[in-house]
Formats: C-alpha cells, sequence, structure tokens
C-alpha cells in the first residue's frame, strides 16, 4: 500500500500515533534479549542474588538428628534451629508477615523497587537464564537473528542444551522448595524409590513448570501484568524516593555526536542518545522518559550509561540513583523528618517486639481448660457441687513427662482424675477433671478458679497456668 | 462492501464504524485455543471415566465404577478399620475391665457419643443433665445404684418405680408437714414417717434403698424437680398424695426408663454404661 492510497482518515490516525512513537507498550510481542554489561550495579545484583543459594543449600543443614529448617506441616510442628513452633504459636507468623510487607513498604519508600531490582526470585531466575542464553547462544543480536533462523541441527542443539538446562534448574528449584517441608535426604531417597507422595510430586511438578514458564517465556512480562506488587509499589514511592533517574536537565537536549565538533562548540546535552540504557534493561523500557511502571530499578542502565559517560569523557551519574526532589534543584529531606520512616518503622518494631515476646516466652507447658456447659454444675448427695473440666496439656518439650495438675479456687475444693497424666510431647493431651467445692463455701454464682500443670525435663521445672471459674447455682 | 474498504489489507471483516473503528477478523490467542480444546478433551474425558450421560433410565456409569455412595461406604470403612483396634478389644471385656484401662475408657467416651445422643439424650440431656421429669445422670445421687453393672442392667431391662399415692392415708395438711420435713431434708423428725410406714421403702434413716428404687429423702437432690413457680414442699407434698406409677391414682407422677436391651446390642449397652459413669457420678 503506499503512502498516495492512503485515505484522509488514515493520515489523521496515523499522525496520532506519530506522537505516540515512545509509548512503547511491551505486551511481549517481542521477546527482550538485553546486553550484558559489566559494572557497579551489576555486580551488586550478582551479590544479591547470590542469597538465593541458601534457598538450595539450607534444607541440607542439620541441627542434632533433624533438619536444621524445616516446615512440617504434616506433623504440625515448625522446627527452626532449636526452637519448634506449634499451631498454637502460629500468631508469631502473623506479626512476622507484618514486618515483612513493612520492610517491603519502607524500602520501597526509600529507594524504589529495590525488591523487584535486586532480590525478587522473578527477576533473580530471569537474570540466571538470560545470563545462560548469552553464554549458549551469545550476544543478543546473534540471539535474535538464531530466533529467526530456520531449524537446522546447529540451531537445534543450541536450543535443544538450553532448555535442558532451563529444566534442570526448574526441576531443582522444585525439589529445593519441597525441601523446606520435608526432609531432604529422605526427599531424594523418595524421589527416585517412587514413594514421595503426590503432595511432594505435585508440588515439584507445579514449581518445575512456574519456573520454566516464568523465568524462560514468561520474564518482563509477570512484571509488567502479573504481579500484584510491581503496581502496590508503584504507589508507594514519593518525591524523596531515591530511583534511577535520568538527569534531563543535563541530558537535554539529547544529540548524536557530530565527528570533528570540539566540546565547546556542543549545543547539545550530555546524552549522546545511544539507547545503550534502552539495549541492556531486562525489561525493555527507556528510562529517560522518567520513572514508569515498567521500571524495577535494577540500575543496569546506571552502568551502561557510566561507561559511555566515561569513554566521552564527560561525567559520570547522567543516570543515577536520585530522588525527584533533588533533579528539580530542592534537597532531600532527611530521613527522620519523613513520617513514613516513623510510622513503617513503628509498626515493624511492634511486630518484631511482638516476635521476640513470643519467642523468649515460648511455655515449654501450655494448659487450656474447657468448662463442662452441660450441666454446668451438679449437686451432689453431700452438699457439694461439682463442675467438670476438660484439661488440654500441650507439651512443647522433646520427652514425654509426668504431670501434676493443681487447682486453687474456693475454699475446700477437691480435685478429682487429676492423678497419672503423662503429656505426650508435641501434642495435646486431654483429661477430664472433676472439681467438687461444699455448697456452703460458694459466695456466688460464679468463682475463679486457677488450674496449674507442673512438669520437669532435665532437671528443669516447667509450669503452665489458666484461669477458668467455677460455676454454682444462684442464690 | 470490500470492494471501497479504506483499510485494506489488515484483515478486517468489512464492518466499520465513525470512520475508522473496524473489526478485525484475527484469531483468537493460541493459548486460549489450547485452553479451549483442552477442556473439551477434559471434558470427553470425564464422561468416559466418571457416570455423567443422561441415556435411558440410568446415566453411563464410567470405566471407574466411581458412585458417591460407593465413597461414602470407603470412608466409613476406614472409620471402622480404624476403630476395629479397639473394638477387638472391647468385644471381651466387662464394664468395669473398660474403667479400669483409660485408654480404652477415653476411647469408650469419645466413641459412643453418638449413641448417647440417639438413645438417651432426648430425655437425659446431651451432657446428662436431665430435663423436666427426667433424671440428672451426672450426679451421684441414684435411684437404683451406681455402678457400672448397675447401670448396664438400667438400661438393658429399664426401670419402673412404684410409690403408692398416701392421699388415702395422710390429711391434707399431714401431708404439709411431713413435705415440710422432707424439703429440709430432715424426714425422721416427722413421726408420720415412721408411723405412716415410708421408712419401709424410704429406710429408717430415710436415705432410701437402691434395691427398691427408693429416694434418698436427705439430700436435696429429687427425683421429680419442682415446676416451674412451685416449691419443693409444694413438689414433695404431691408427690406424697399422688405417688409414683400408681394406676388408682389419675394424678399419679409418671416415671418410667424403658427397657434398650432389644433396641441394642450388648456392646453398645455396655460402652453406654461406661459413658454415663463418666459422667461423674459413677461409682
Amino acid at each position: 500500500m503506499s503512502a498516495e492510497q492512503k485515505s484522509p482518515q488514515q493520515s489523521a490516525v496515523d499522525g496520532l500515533y506519530d506522537e505516540a512513537e515512545h509509548w512503547n507498550l511491551n505486551t511481549g510481542e517481542e521477546t527482550i534479549h538485553a546486553k550484558r554489561m559489566g559494572g557497579l550495579w551489576r555486580n551488586i545484583k550478582w551479590l544479591s542474588a547470590s542469597v538465593w543459594i541458601l534457598f538450595f543449600i539450607a534444607p541440607y543443614l542439620r541441627w542434632g538428628d533433624r533438619q536444621a529448617i524445616l516446615f512440617d506441616i504434616p506433623n504440625r510442628q515448625f522446627h527452626i534451629l532449636n526452637t519448634t513452633i506449634l499451631p498454637q504459636d502460629f500468631w508469631m507468623l502473623s506479626l512476622l508477615l507484618l514486618f515483612f510487607a513493612l520492610l517491603l513498604a519502607v524500602s520501597t519508600a526509600l529507594a524504589g523497587r529495590i525488591y523487584c531490582g535486586y532480590f525478587c526470585f522473578q527477576t533473580v531466575w530471569t537474570d540466571v537464564f538470560t545470563w545462560l542464553d548469552e553464554k549458549l547462544e551469545g550476544t543478543p543480536p546473534k540471539r535474535r537473528k538464531l530466533d529467526k533462523a530456520k531449524l537446522d541441527f546447529a540451531k537445534f542443539r543450541i536450543k535443544f542444551t538450553k532448555h535442558l538446562i532451563w529444566l534442570l534448574i526448574s526441576v531443582l528449584t522444585g525439589i529445593s522448595f519441597v525441601a523446606w517441608f520435608y526432609d531432604a535426604f529422605d526427599l531424594w531417597s523418595d524421589i527416585f524409590s517412587l514413594q514421595a507422595g503426590s503432595t511432594a510430586y505435585g508440588t515439584i511438578a507445579l514449581f518445575t513448570v512456574g519456573t520454566y514458564v516464568l523465568a524462560g517465556y514468561m520474564r518482563e512480562q509477570a512484571c509488567f501484568w502479573l504481579c500484584p506488587y510491581a503496581r502496590i509499589q508503584g504507589v508507594m514511592v514519593d518525591n524523596t524516593t531515591l530511583v534511577p533517574t535520568y538527569d534531563f536537565k543535563r541530558g537535554e537536549p539529547r544529540g548524536r555526536i557530530v565527528k570533528g565538533q570540539s566540546e565547546d562548540e556542543r549545543t547539545t546535552g550530555d546524552c549522546v542518545d545511544c539507547k545503550q540504557c534502552i539495549a541492556v534493561c531486562p525489561t525493555g523500557v527507556d528510562i529517560r522518559h522518567g520513572q514508569q511502571e515498567g521500571c524495577i530499578t535494577c540500575g543496569l542502565c546506571i552502568d551502561a550509561c557510566d561507561l559511555v559517560m566515561e569513554k566521552l569523557d564527560r561525567p559520570k551519574g547522567l543516570i543515577r540513583y536520585e530522588s525527584l526532589d533533588v533533579l528539580e534543584g530542592g534537597e532531600n529531606r532527611p530521613l527522620l523528618k519523613r513520617p513514613r520512616v516513623w510510622v513503617y518503622g513503628l509498626i515493624m518494631s511492634a511486630a518484631l517486639a511482638g516476635i521476640g515476646y513470643g519467642l523468649s516466652m515460648l511455655d515449654a507447658l501450655e494448659l487450656k481448660v474447657i468448662h463442662a456447659r452441660q450441666p454446668l454444675f451438679v449437686l451432689l448427695s453431700n452438699g457439694s457441687i461439682q463442675n467438670k473440666y476438660t484439661l488440654k496439656v500441650l507439651n512443647k518439650m522433646t520427652k514425654d513427662v509426668p504431670v501434676k495438675i493443681t487447682a486453687t479456687g474456693p475454699e475446700g475444693l477437691i480435685l478429682v482424675d487429676a492423678d497419672g497424666i503423662t503429656a505426650k510431647h508435641g501434642k495435646v493431651t486431654p483429661r477430664t477433671v472433676f472439681v467438687r467445692v461444699p455448697k456452703s463455701n460458694l459466695k456466688g454464682e460464679n468463682t475463679p478458679i486457677i488450674f496449674q500443670v507442673e512438669g520437669e525435663e532435665d532437671g528443669e521445672m516447667f509450669v503452665g497456668t489458666r484461669k477458668s471459674v467455677f460455676i454454682g447455682p444462684k442464690y | 462492501m470490500a470492494d471501497n474498504n479504506p483499510f485494506p489489507g489488515e484483515n478486517n471483516t468489512g464492518h466499520i464504524w465513525d470512520d475508522n473503528i473496524r473489526e478485525l477478523a484475527n484469531p483468537p490467542p493460541r493459548w486460549w485455543m489450547i485452553a479451549f480444546w483442552a477442556s473439551i478433551a477434559w471434558f470427553l474425558g470425564y464422561g468416559v471415566l466418571y457416570p455423567m450421560y443422561p441415556i435411558g433410565q440410568k446415566p453411563t456409569e464410567g470405566v471407574m465404577g466411581w458412585t458417591q455412595i460407593k465413597e461414602y461406604q470407603e470412608g466409613l470403612d476406614e472409620v471402622v478399620a480404624v476403630r476395629a483396634e479397639f473394638e477387638n478389644q472391647l468385644k471381651d471385656m466387662s464394664a468395669k475391665d473398660i474403667l479400669a484401662n483409660p485408654g480404652l475408657a477415653d476411647y469408650t467416651v469419645a466413641s459412643v457419643k453418638v449413641l448417647f445422643g440417639d438413645n438417651c439424650a432426648p430425655c437425659h440431656g446431651g451432657g446428662g443433665q436431665g430435663g423436666p421429669g427426667y433424671p440428672v445422670l451426672a450426679d451421684d445421687d441414684w435411684l437404683f445404684g451406681g455402678t457400672v453393672e448397675t447401670i448396664e442392667q438400667t438400661i438393658t431391662m429399664g426401670r419402673k418405680g412404684i410409690m403408692t399415692a398416701h392421699g388415702k392415708i395422710l390429711s391434707d395438711d399431714e401431708a404439709s408437714k411431713l413435705a415440710d420435713a422432707i424439703a429440709a431434708g430432715n424426714p425422721t423428725s416427722d413421726p408420720n414417717f415412721l408411723q405412716k410406714g415410708c421408712i419401709a421403702c424410704h429406710g429408717m434413716d430415710g436415705k432410701g434403698m437402691q434395691m427398691l428404687g427408693s429416694a434418698n429423702l436427705t439430700d436435696g437432690i429429687y427425683r421429680f424437680v419442682p415446676e416451674e413457680g412451685k416449691s419443693v414442699t409444694d413438689s414433695v407434698k404431691q408427690t406424697i398424695l399422688h405417688g409414683v406409677n400408681d394406676v388408682t391414682d389419675p394424678q399419679t407422677r409418671e416415671a418410667v426408663m424403658p427397657s434398650f436391651g432389644e433396641r441394642l446390642s450388648k456392646d453398645e449397652i455396655k460402652k453406654l454404661a461406661v459413658y454415663v459413669y463418666k459422667f461423674g457420678g459413677g461409682q
């Protein structure tokens, strides 16, 4: 179709879209083959990504005769080093989640989406997968050419090797995840002897497919269109937040280098429009349009730009971590004068304090008392009132221990059937007991009563108490 | 229409509105088509494996032979299998032996709750708290005895206490006085207790005789709890005047525990006896 044949309407539409040349909505039609250049932020990225090595090796660490960190869901026990956490202590988990949610909030408020750029598994796994791309298929131009090339033996061999390694990483990811919930050494032998159970195989399969698809194919599309955190974090950024920023005052008007022109004659800004910052971007955005949804603030464009500026003998930092306030000529508000730092900080310390309290107060013996409701009380033939209670003794120690139950309450109280209880470790031991009190000793309908459980392990006494109520007839 | 299509060569359907809004004929995305065909394949596979097509009187059965009833039965069998270990032990044990074994006693209490709820709770309440006109099972005041054997016997045979109506031999005034003495927990203080023959059943001390099923009149626990608005004395007086299960008196108290010997198996009754004993009043 030639230009002459265009209808007037079409020309108007084209004109509209001409302006939008840079909208560049990345919906994944084109695979992004980002250039890899070294630099400070690249190194920091490797360093922070290496934290994930723990994900693969930590399950193999032992503590005594068990795994050091094991989330044993079938037995409802979480083992973390020397601590064992039972479902009764689960409230601490919600505080832990609160802490990390706020940590994400505060780090985003201060330094943008550093979690996305440096720690997120999507970023890290994608980074490793694209590193493999580079090693096996070569530089981005070569990769683009290979993608377009016909499938011959050479292409097949390269692609096959790559997908095999991708799959291997994916399977290992799946197995490593399951190993946090399943004794790691047993897991490996169970997997190969086909005894690991459908949950384990299913989870491994899910993570294998997930890793392969998300890190191999979806890549930056997951950040653009799947991940809710990307959007949530977008609104946490403000004028004081440090994010990779293109210094448009220095850079504009951008212009290519003119041969033979001396620095004094130059009428353009520092940006030479080499587009290296776009070439290295793992999500394919142009940072020179400012902060945008696609930017995961990984700083790779800073490395690229600095390298170019160095070659041209212009000052570095045309793209740098900077806040909008400073860029517009203002000053950075001190950390302690930002309300967010205070509010987030306070909530985080409260959550931490709660967890600290919980961990230090982990009772070895815990007692729950359930008062029978039908009937609330019974009159006995000797004139006593009898109440029935179900006691639940939770033993968090490592051994079964004999426990002694006592009750203090109204005068003349007799505790019946509370002898000879052995509290099983890691379990709740129930026991139905009766309390009898002479009717004449009761002053009102409800009288407080306190139950106490005592047990001994390795010479150390542990005590748990619980308040309840003794109910008598109305007066 | 295709002749003057202003946007040729872009695969539109020729439907154009407002100069430039047009309907394109692009195929759905590949992943969508894959999901579409996969769900059809799923549907077909499901129809082969599970009951599905309503052909004729019965639907197709499916090659796996799965039915809801079968799955329910399997679940039930699982429960029976778990219980078998305990049930086998209980079979040859007496109720007393079960009580002596804490583990088995706990199992019995936990497993027989449903049976109690179905057969006993309508009168005696879910926790043995009794009800209007029905005795409390959770206290230690037993008409016929609170050992586990007598409880077992009570459930098997049923019980029916008898007290003759004393309206003919006691004046209203005398009955009131006697009722006052009983309500005060001291029946022997009234001379009529001895003279009118109460002692024959309730004993010299008024504490009742479990052989006969007669009530202990001294402990303040009453087989017939006063109705709403009535005093203990009125209630006791009514029992004295009209008796219990006395066919000659139309106003007599009715108190019958039916026999469960034919409705329940021996093992079930044995377990129920343990359950009742464990309410807190067993002796």
